[in-house]
């Protein structure tokens, strides 16, 4: 009887279509969850801009509210950028090689440079190029570090670690985490065989691919950061490969052992930039909002995140004696000399880079 | 008093039936019918760095099944959810045989409160504790080594046996719970009357209890496969990505390249596997049974 009480109606009647497709429109139609009030700033940014103490200080000077949304990864920023709609978000936080990706996506803002503090930036920083599309700037380097290595001295020989043939060296066999970010783990292959990360193409691939294979009988684990500095703490590994400062710097306060370094091959910086997004109704806001981030206080307060630590892009941050001891604060003009940006290869590499990353994790 | 069939009763208890249907009817067409249709639309279309395009094509398909080490992870998500179920139910049929059959209602309760304690824990939580247990300088070492049984420490985190083991941790009080729950639904006079007949007891377990139960251990390692078939924390912490699984797969090709399309390709696929099992598992599978 329950069913024949089910089936008196074999479809949907218009009616019900309807009733259906206004609850769907009228789902749409709920208002976002951001806010667009004046007294608040929605900003898509990576963790370390989380903290309460990078925070307050710009929202009692302003009297607002930043809210902020934390995504890991650009495919993850465009994924939420996508969902959204124009002037939900005011600031985004990016990888800077990913600056003239996002930039082409028509969603940046054109930055005035006369309105920046950039005087005490990074020479090196200031002038990379992937900041510019069509000699416009659209993001500002805010905060940068290595991919290097990362390891416990008490474990392993630090002579050991300034080479890149680390990566195979068979003292370390099943004693290495790797940092699970494709092509900055392939560009450091590159690097330790003489090659310039930016020249990597579809032809260099090969010889890659079988040196990234070669690593694997050193590799316990790949994972994110949380993952390999939990191996790395538990005494799983002693090395962290393809990170340096951002992976365990926020420990070494309370683990001495722990260090970092780059390679003297030639180092391969990661560079955080900031701008403002096209949408944003409060541009003027968003502006204080990045002159903030980047003067001496907000930079010393954004490098020593409880997220993770990296090298602020200013170089009059605000940072006590231990934090440049843990930043190796006195080595970065030596350090960048030899270090070239992380740039995003061609699409077409891009893809087949990550097909092999995949390869190498199933291998 | 009856009334014609199919004739709808105007009473207010059927209209309230008959419309209470409709949310959760809202509900899964807005939340599964129409995502799941974008999905394989998607499939299909092809991903230019940043941007999908509507270009149609069956290139990620055959990509998939074209390449071996993509292939292999779904090679890797069936033979450790295989081996998570079997070893599951293993552990799971004698503690709820003992559980139903062997213990006092009055600790059967207290019992069962134990069961569930693992899902009161979050799910990265338990993984990150399995860690604790099974890593290098962990407690499972620690003893071993202590004892003198070990020279060196044993590698058992991060490897696919730590995978399976967070797993059975899991499903194993599941499907305690499950095959629990269908034992003590059956009549103990099946069992006398076998019983007076002459049966022993193993010829009872087997010829009445066991088949009897089929349906809550079918539900149960359903249940175990689909859930851990999707899994992701439990391989990326306890795994560590020394073998990738559908789920990883899935993860790497959305976080790191915004490759939407491949994604929704490892996607239905793995929600293909699952309809094969159930397809194969149906005619045992009784919902009211559990």
């Amino acid at each position: 009887m329950k069913n024949q009480k089910l089936h008196t109606r074999p479809g949907m009647s218009r009616r019900t279509f309807l009733g259906y497709a206004a609850g769907i429109s009228a789902m749409g139609a709920l208002p976002p969850k951001l806010s667009h009030a004046a007294d608040e700033l929605n900003v898509l940014v990576w963790c370390d801009h989380a903290d309460e103490k990078l925070l307050a200080p710009f929202e009692q000077a302003h009297g607002v509210k930043v809210n902020v949304k934390i995504y890991e990864g650009t495919g993850t920023a465009l994924s939420i950028i996508e969902q959204s709609s124009p002037g939900d978000w005011d600031v985004l936080v990016v990888d800077a090689p990913d600056t003239p990706t996002v930039a082409g996506l028509g969603i940046l803002e054109p930055l005035d440079e006369s309105r920046l503090s950039l005087d005490d930036l990074f020479p090196p920083l200031i002038s990379a190029e992937f900041n510019h599309v069509d000699g416009v700037r659209y993001a500002v380097p805010e905060k940068f570090g290595y991919y290097g290595v990362a390891y416990n001295r008490d474990k392993v020989d630090p002579a050991d670690m300034r080479t890149a043939q680390v990566m195979w060296n068979e003292k370390y066999r099943g004693r290495v985490a790797v940092y699970d970010y494709y092509f900055p783990a392939m560009q450091l292959i590159a690097i330790s065989m003489g090659r310039h990360p930016d020249e990597i193409g579809m032809d260099d691939l090969p010889v890659i691919r079988e040196k990234l294979l070669a690593m694997k009988p050193n590799v316990k684990l790949v994972g994110d950061i949380v993952s390999v500095q939990n191996a790395l703490v538990n005494g799983d590994v002693d090395i962290i490969l393809n990170g340096a400062e951002f992976s365990v710097s926020v420990l070494m306060p309370t683990m001495p052992a722990l260090d970092w370094t780059i390679f003297d091959e030639g180092g391969l910086m990661w560079i955080q930039g900031i701008g403002i997004f096209k949408d944003s109704g409060k541009k003027d806001l968003a502006l204080e909002f990045l002159n903030y981030i980047l003067s001496p206080d907000g930079q010393g307060r954004l490098a020593t995140s409880e997220c993770y630590w990296a090298m602020p892009a200013n170089s009059q941050a605000v940072l006590n004696e231990d934090e440049k001891k843990i930043l190796r604060w006195d080595q970065q003009p030596a350090f960048l000399d030899r270090s070239v940006p992380s740039t995003i290869s061609q699409p077409d590499v891009d893809l087949a880079m990550l097909d092999i990353w995949t390869e190498f994790l199933q291998s | 008093m009856t009334r014609p069939k199919g004739k709808p009763r105007k009473s207010g208890r059927f209209e309230f039936t008959r419309w209470a249907i409709h949310p959760a009817l809202l509900f899964t067409v807005v939340l599964f019918v129409l995502p799941l249709a974008m999905m394989v639309v998607v499939s299909f279309w092809q991903r230019v760095y940043g941007r999908l395009s509507a270009t149609w094509s069956t290139a990620n398909y055959s990509k998939f099944f074209g390449t071996e080490y993509l292939l292999d992870t779904l090679f890797n998500s069936i033979e450790v959810t295989v081996v998570t179920t079997i070893v599951s139910i293993l552990l799971a049929y004698p503690l709820a045989y003992i559980l139903a059959y062997k213990v006092s209602p009055r600790w059967q309760k207290l019992i069962l409160i134990f069961a569930v304690l693992p899902f009161w824990t979050a799910y990265v939580v338990r993984s990150y504790s399995w860690l604790l247990v099974i890593s290098e300088n962990g407690i499972v070492n620690y003893v071993l080594l202590n004892l003198g049984l070990i020279d060196q420490p044993l590698q058992m985190a991060y490897t696919r046996g730590a995978t399976i083991l967070g797993f059975v941790h899991f499903f194993t009080m599941l499907l305690t719970l499950t095959i629990y729950a269908n034992l003590v639904q059956i009549k103990p006079s099946y069992q006398k009357a076998a019983e007076d007949l002459g049966a022993s007891r193993l010829q009872v377990f087997f010829r009445i209890t066991l088949p009897l139960s089929i349906p809550g251990v079918a539900v149960g390692a359903f249940i175990t496969f689909v859930i851990a078939i999707g899994d992701f924390i439990t391989p990326q912490i306890l795994g560590g990505s020394t073998e990738v699984l559908v789920p990883q797969a899935i993860i790497l090709q959305v976080s790191r390249a915004a490759n939407f399309p491949m994604a929704s390709v490892m996607s239905i696929t793995l929600m293909l596997v699952i309809v094969l099992v159930y397809a194969l598992t149906a005619k045992h599978q009784k919902m009211d049974r559990v």
